[in-house]
């Protein structure tokens, strides 16, 4: 028996608000976590190989897959009329995505057949073997060509609009009109995509997928196969990474291997190599931001009118969301008095673009950060001073709707701002770098302090539900299942450290499990960093109605009131007695208690109209702040970031050891963002960037050479969410926009501070250069 | 004659001829072992996340070096020691104290690098006691985190540099001596190994004089040192290749030594391995060598090999040719001793005979007040391809005018290549601003680079003329490149 159930510590372990470490810490570091590929392969398990097209746009003319098909190892060809249900895999319901492409290909890269073979080995190499005739087609793979194509959209665009801004803009006494580039991203998460299927008896089949979304891996392999919903269970336990580059973008993997599974009856894996997964799947959406901002001479906004265009790719994927979410993001933390902000989600000949930590946030924010930065320049002031003038005020102040008609309630932007700027010695240190400056020839220094204000919620109302399951088995041991998936985040732990705080017993009686569609059904992605505040809520709500049962039998059983029932750590106290928590449950159990419940959580107060534009979207807001410092050489463009301090609100946090972890990953992967980490497309529309060796995220090396992260301590989420904490995936990714903006400051120096630099992200080496050039002939 | 390789997996000894010769290290371990702690993330040695140590015999004992898995053929490994994560752990299932410290300061979050860094950061726990932070940076050049932003494993290593325990069971220090008896049993056999499987053979010649022999007997074979270039022709092109020499255990080519004329470094000589030499000796090349792909691969890689494959792009062959660095090629015939730039013939073609290898390089010794320094360019600082390479190596006389200039880039033509009209504009001339400054455009009548993912055209050429002028400034006493660690820091 359990030792610990004897004992009288006045705590349990792993409650909630404690920085407990990740439940698979130690299978990482052990290398015993499995990830799909380390699950011991089904005997006989077949691999698959892609066939994919080498042109961005073209018919297809012809097909001859009779080398693929004679290649040694080679047991099938997969080509869509081999699909039993729909040939579509599109997220959306547009049908915009065949799984296998057909008549055409629309992006270098599609996929056009598969091969299954004895090893994953064959399987490549066949898949190469390919005789495909195509006409070509005119192709375009950026934004600005594919305006001069009078390309079309892939969804409807989304206009957000509130005041007078066609009139307001032009009686303002200052006025800046210019646009910004904005860089897409790649992933690279560490463990590519990877789908096994393993057939069943009927229609039956079991997917292991690396998915953010079980469910939707689920709906996409029972449309291909031309099954029901019930015929399908999909299955994750942890993902080598995903940051939404696996909320839809799995399903092709799925969908290929369940076909192939039932069709041969063996088990089939596909894990595509590093450069296919590259190429195949989508990015964050590059923008341009063309942007008119009136204002006046002190830096206060008047209005504003911004076109946020998105390269989408060949489909519509999640542009529709992702381009809405660019507009809710477009005010940053400011209030714009009158606005307009209109969305123009672009197809382009490239692969489908998709969600990404921030899903549009990012580069709406970007834009509204770049808009303060030309109003700081016009009227000769740092930024800081136009941010603070720009903010949102408090309640009752006027200042506080949205351009989408939602007040913010919970603005504590101004109090995280302040604190940073005096915890980072923010203007001593601005003073000192400009005079260090002011005597420098080559090396110049910049330093900006930028704000974040992120909405949570998904913006499609429907998403934001969640479901778990939690038993009590009758020696006390409690497994744990819910919707949510882990990559990483740590959501299991905190989802686990709530039903262990509700349940007032040690976390390692919690048994955390694979999510999979078989328990928990009809779930959402674990994406718009809801996770904890969904599934959490979930959890807590499966554990709360066994502990109401639970209740209900010890005042039952003890004749005593609800009041002397109490959960003590790992035991509990009714009336005066003392009993262990697996002596308590074991007594229930025989008392015929349920010790198994389902629990649901819908979030509240959110709905959203798009088409008129207003509504609530989001529950509540995140905040942060960001200062970071950097040094550029003026003669080759290179930089360093020499110290980022980051004072950021996750409400009362769950865990602040992952919250940290979140928060210091998320900068650094922004910064990757905005820096060296560029998607460069030749005039054939290939990807030529789909490796590390050509990709460039930051390394240990390229990260704040000082680091100091704090959380605010003292935030409570205003909303009654789980333990009053906030979502944190990624709202801290946009606190990285203050490098992009120390490096614009430092490149500013070049002209005396006398112009905005206009740096575009992502600032390589290359673009910083130039701006300097370009400052250089000012 | 034989037939087989011997080497060790964690405690395990394998006898292994069933492969083919490119057959990788990571498949093996994976597929044939089931040894799934080690972790496939790009397959071509860029992400760390295959690293395990590899432990051979040295001048120096038994040396233990983190290698990337992906990128390493079976037919590289006899007689050493193959040891991945698996191993870590005490027999008890105690972690080791690298590990706990990861677990301890969060550095996990997806988990899919971590095996990687845990190895990366134990081959440093080896190899160095007492790091500093450059040091371990240096040690997680080949190491992508996605996750964690890479704090909390800095944090990690240097609280294991802090509080390190002076005793505990550390596997491989505990099982050295009966390792490196094991090791040296599988050397004393010494034979000329020949491994055929499905047509596809893999030599691992028993001496450089049979190496030599071999070659002219199979000019059309693949030499493989480190496989930092020839792995990626394997595991991203799928390129069949046979026969396959392997040249890595060949010791007599990894001396490297100096005198007062020079330092020659034999064509196996890894990046680490001249790193000290190199460092002391002119520092400037080994700021460049800390900057060549990541740990990892400054383990496998080659200087030899750098210069061999005849890239374009390749580091060290601009620093080398403006040092005025001759190349020694030897075939079973006999050697002959050319200057490095006169290797370069076009793009994709060298002076190189089929039957002929590269045995080392001489470099010439910078004079006492001559100037030296090598730049190099890239979109990311570490573990990146150059953009471009630019290497300057100056001596003036009496009178401040310049007497030698010797000008070389990477990444600007079809060859590494000399700026021979920048260099003529320079000769007799003062070394001044004024004619610096003037002769800047001349490099436009040495390159015309191209425009790639890396660098447009118009970079290029504009950073080519600011290094030239970045390397007047240093000659003049004021340092304008950006270093994240100063040297009382590193």
């Amino acid at each position: 028996m359990d030792k610990t159930t004897f004992d009288n510590k006045p705590t349990i372990n792993g409650p909630m608000h404690t920085p407990l470490k990740h439940d698979s810490a130690h299978k990482h570091v052990t290398g015993t976590a499995e990830y799909i590929d380390d699950i011991p392969e089904p005997s006989g398990t077949l691999h698959g190989g892609l066939g994919l097209a080498d042109r961005a746009h073209a018919e297809i003319v012809s097909i001859d897959l009779s080398a693929v098909r004679s290649a040694p190892g080679v047991v099938w060809v997969i080509t869509a009329e081999d699909i039993p249900g729909f040939n579509d895999v599109a997220s959306t319901g547009q049908h915009d995505e065949p799984l296998l492409a057909t008549t055409n290909v629309q992006f270098h890269g599609q996929i056009i057949f598969a091969v299954i073979a004895e090893t994953r080995d064959q399987a490549r190499r066949a898949a190469r073997l390919a005789k495909i005739e195509y006409r070509d087609l005119p192709h375009w793979t950026d934004i600005d060509s594919a305006r001069e194509n009078d390309a079309p959209y892939v969804v409807e665009p989304m206009t957000l609009k509130r005041g007078e801004p066609e009139t307001e803009i032009d009686k303002a006494p200052l006025r800046v009109q210019n646009h910004m580039y904005i860089g897409g991203q790649e992933h690279f998460y560490l463990e590519s995509h990877i789908a096994l299927a393993i057939p069943g008896e009927d229609d039956e089949i079991v997917v292991w997928s690396s998915t953010q979304h079980p469910s939707e891996i689920q709906h996409m392999v029972a449309h291909v196969l031309g099954v029901a919903n019930n015929a399908v269970t999909v299955q994750t336990r942890r993902m080598g990474g995903g940051f939404g580059g696996k909320e839809t973008q799995g399903n092709q993997f799925a969908a290929l291997a369940a076909i192939a599974a039932k069709k041969l009856k063996r088990a089939v894996k596909f894990r595509p190599d590093r450069d296919e997964d590259m190429s195949i799947t989508g990015k964050r959406h590059d923008f341009r931001v063309d942007y008119d901002v009136a204002f006046d001479e002190e830096g206060r906004i008047h209005a504003v009118d911004a076109i946020y265009a998105a390269r989408c790719g060949f489909s519509a994927d999640l542009s529709g969301p992702v381009t809405d979410r660019a507009l809710f993001h477009a005010d940053s933390s400011y209030f714009y008095p009158h606005v307009r902000l209109t969305s123009q989600p672009l197809k382009t000949h490239t692969v489908s673009n998709t969600a990404f930590r921030g899903f549009g946030g990012p580069q709406g924010m970007l834009g509204g950060e770049r808009i303060i930065e030309e109003i700081a320049y016009a009227v000769g002031k740092d930024p800081l001073e136009i941010r603070k003038l720009n903010f949102y005020g408090q309640r009752g102040s006027n200042r506080t709707m949205t351009p989408y008609h939602q007040d913010v309630e919970d603005n504590i932007i101004a109090r995280i701002v302040d604190e940073l700027e005096t915890s980072s010695g923010y203007q001593a240190r601005r003073q000192a770098i400009l005079e260090f400056n002011s005597h420098s020839p080559v090396i110049r220094k910049g330093i900006a302090l930028t704000p974040v204000k992120f909405g949570i919620s998904f913006t499609m109302t429907a998403y934001n539900q969640a479901g778990a399951l939690v038993h009590i088995y009758n020696d006390g041991s409690i497994h744990l299942n819910h919707g949510g998936t882990e990559m990483g985040q740590g959501l299991y732990t905190k989802v686990a450290q709530v039903v262990a705080d509700t349940f007032q017993v040690d976390i390692d009686r919690v048994k955390i499990t694979a999510t999979t569609t078989g328990k928990v059904p009809n779930t959402s992605a674990t994406a718009a960093s809801s996770g904890t505040d969904l599934n959490g809520m979930a959890a807590y709500d499966a554990a709360r109605q066994i502990k109401e049962r639970l209740i209900d039998f010890a005042m039952r059983q003890w004749k005593v009131g609800r009041d002397k029932v109490e959960f003590l750590p790992n035991r509990l106290r009714i009336g005066g007695e003392i009993v262990p928590f697996d002596t308590f449950i074991r007594a229930a159990y025989y008392d015929r208690v349920q010790l198994s419940a389902a629990g649901f959580y819908k979030t509240p107060r959110i709905h959203w109209d798009r088409k008129a534009g207003r509504g609530r979207p989001f529950y509540y807001f995140a905040y942060g702040a960001a200062v970071s410092e950097v040094s550029i050489d003026t003669l080759t463009g290179e930089y360093l970031v020499d110290r980022t301090d980051i004072l950021h609100d996750v409400g009362k946090s769950l865990n602040p050891a992952i919250d940290i972890g979140q928060v210091e990953g998320a900068f650094v992967q922004g910064m990757g963002w905005l820096t060296t980490e560029e998607l460069w497309w030749d005039d054939k529309g290939r990807l030529r960037t789909h490796a590390p060796s050509t990709y460039k995220i930051p390394l240990a090396s390229d990260r704040p050479k000082i680091f100091n992260v704090k959380l605010a301590e003292w935030a409570e989420n205003a909303e009654p969410t789980i333990g009053r904490s906030k979502a944190v995936g990624e709202p801290p990714f946009m606190l990285a926009i203050s490098v992009l903006e120390a490096l614009s400051m430092a490149v500013a120096s070049v002209a005396d501070y006398s112009a905005c630099p206009r740096l575009d992200a992502p600032a390589t080496p290359e673009r910083v250069l130039m701006a300097v050039e370009r400052m250089k002939a000012m | 004659m034989s037939e087989a390789i011997r080497f060790i997996v964690n405690g395990d000894e394998v006898t292994l001829g069933d492969f083919g010769p490119t057959e990788t290290l990571l498949d093996y371990l994976r597929l044939r072992r089931r040894l799934t702690g080690t972790k496939e993330g790009c397959a071509e040695g860029d992400c760390g996340a295959c690293t395990v140590l590899i432990g051979r015999l040295t001048d120096h004992g038994l040396r233990y070096e983190s290698v990337n898995a992906c990128i390493r053929f079976l037919g590289s490994l006899h007689g050493t020691h193959v040891v991945t994560v698996e191993h870590l752990a005490g027999r008890d299932g105690a972690l080791h104290p690298v590990q706990q410290a990861m677990v301890d300061f969060h550095g996990s979050q997806c988990g899919f690098c971590t095996p990687g860094f845990v190895m990366s950061l134990y081959g440093l726990w080896l190899s160095n006691g007492a790091p500093t932070r450059a040091d371990i940076e240096s040690a997680l050049q080949g190491n992508l985190c996605r996750c964690t932003g890479y704090e909390p494993i800095v944090k990690a290593a240097e609280h294991i540099a802090a509080n390190r325990p002076s005793s505990l069971f550390d596997p491989l220090e505990s099982e050295r001596i009966q390792i490196m008896a094991k090791l040296w049993g599988i050397h004393s056999g010494n034979d000329t190994i020949t491994i055929e499987k499905d047509g596809a053979r893999s030599i691992v010649p028993a001496s450089v004089a049979v190496f030599a022999d071999i070659l002219a007997e199979e000019p059309e074979a693949t030499i493989v040192a480190g496989a930092t270039d020839v792995g990626l022709w394997v595991t991203k092109q799928m390129r069949l290749l046979n026969p396959v020499i392997f040249i890595n255990h060949l010791t007599e080519l990894q001396s490297i030594a100096s005198d007062e004329t020079g330092i020659t470094i034999g064509a196996g000589v890894s990046y680490s391995q001249a790193f000290d030499v190199l460092s002391d000796e002119i520092p400037s090349l080994g700021r460049l060598i800390d900057r060549i792909g990541g740990q990892q691969v400054r383990n496998m890689g080659t200087i030899g090999g750098n210069i061999a494959n005849g890239s374009p792009i390749g580091d060290t062959p601009p620093p080398l040719i403006a040092l005025g660095a001759e190349l020694t090629l030897r075939s079973h015939s006999g050697r002959r001793t050319i200057p490095l730039e006169d290797y370069f013939l076009s793009y994709g073609k060298q002076d190189r005979l089929p039957t002929e290898f590269v045995e080392k390089v001489f470099v010439p010794r910078p004079t006492e007040g001559s100037h030296f320094a090598v730049y190099k360019i890239s979109k990311r600082r570490d573990e990146d391809i150059s953009a471009l390479c630019g290497a300057f190596h100056l001596r003036l006389d009496a009178d401040g005018k310049v007497e030698t200039i010797r000008i070389a880039f990477g990444g600007m033509a079809a060859t590494p290549k000399r700026a021979k009209h920048v260099e003529d504009a320079l000769l007799g001339q003062e070394w001044s601003w004024g004619i610096v400054s003037s002769v800047r455009d001349a490099f436009g009548e040495d390159y015309q680079p191209l425009t790639d993912w890396r660098a447009t055209a118009e970079y290029r050429s504009l950073t080519a003329k600011n290094l030239l002028t970045r390397f007047f400034l240093e000659t003049a006493g004021a340092p304008a490149e950006l270093r994240r660690f100063e040297l009382e820091e590193a």
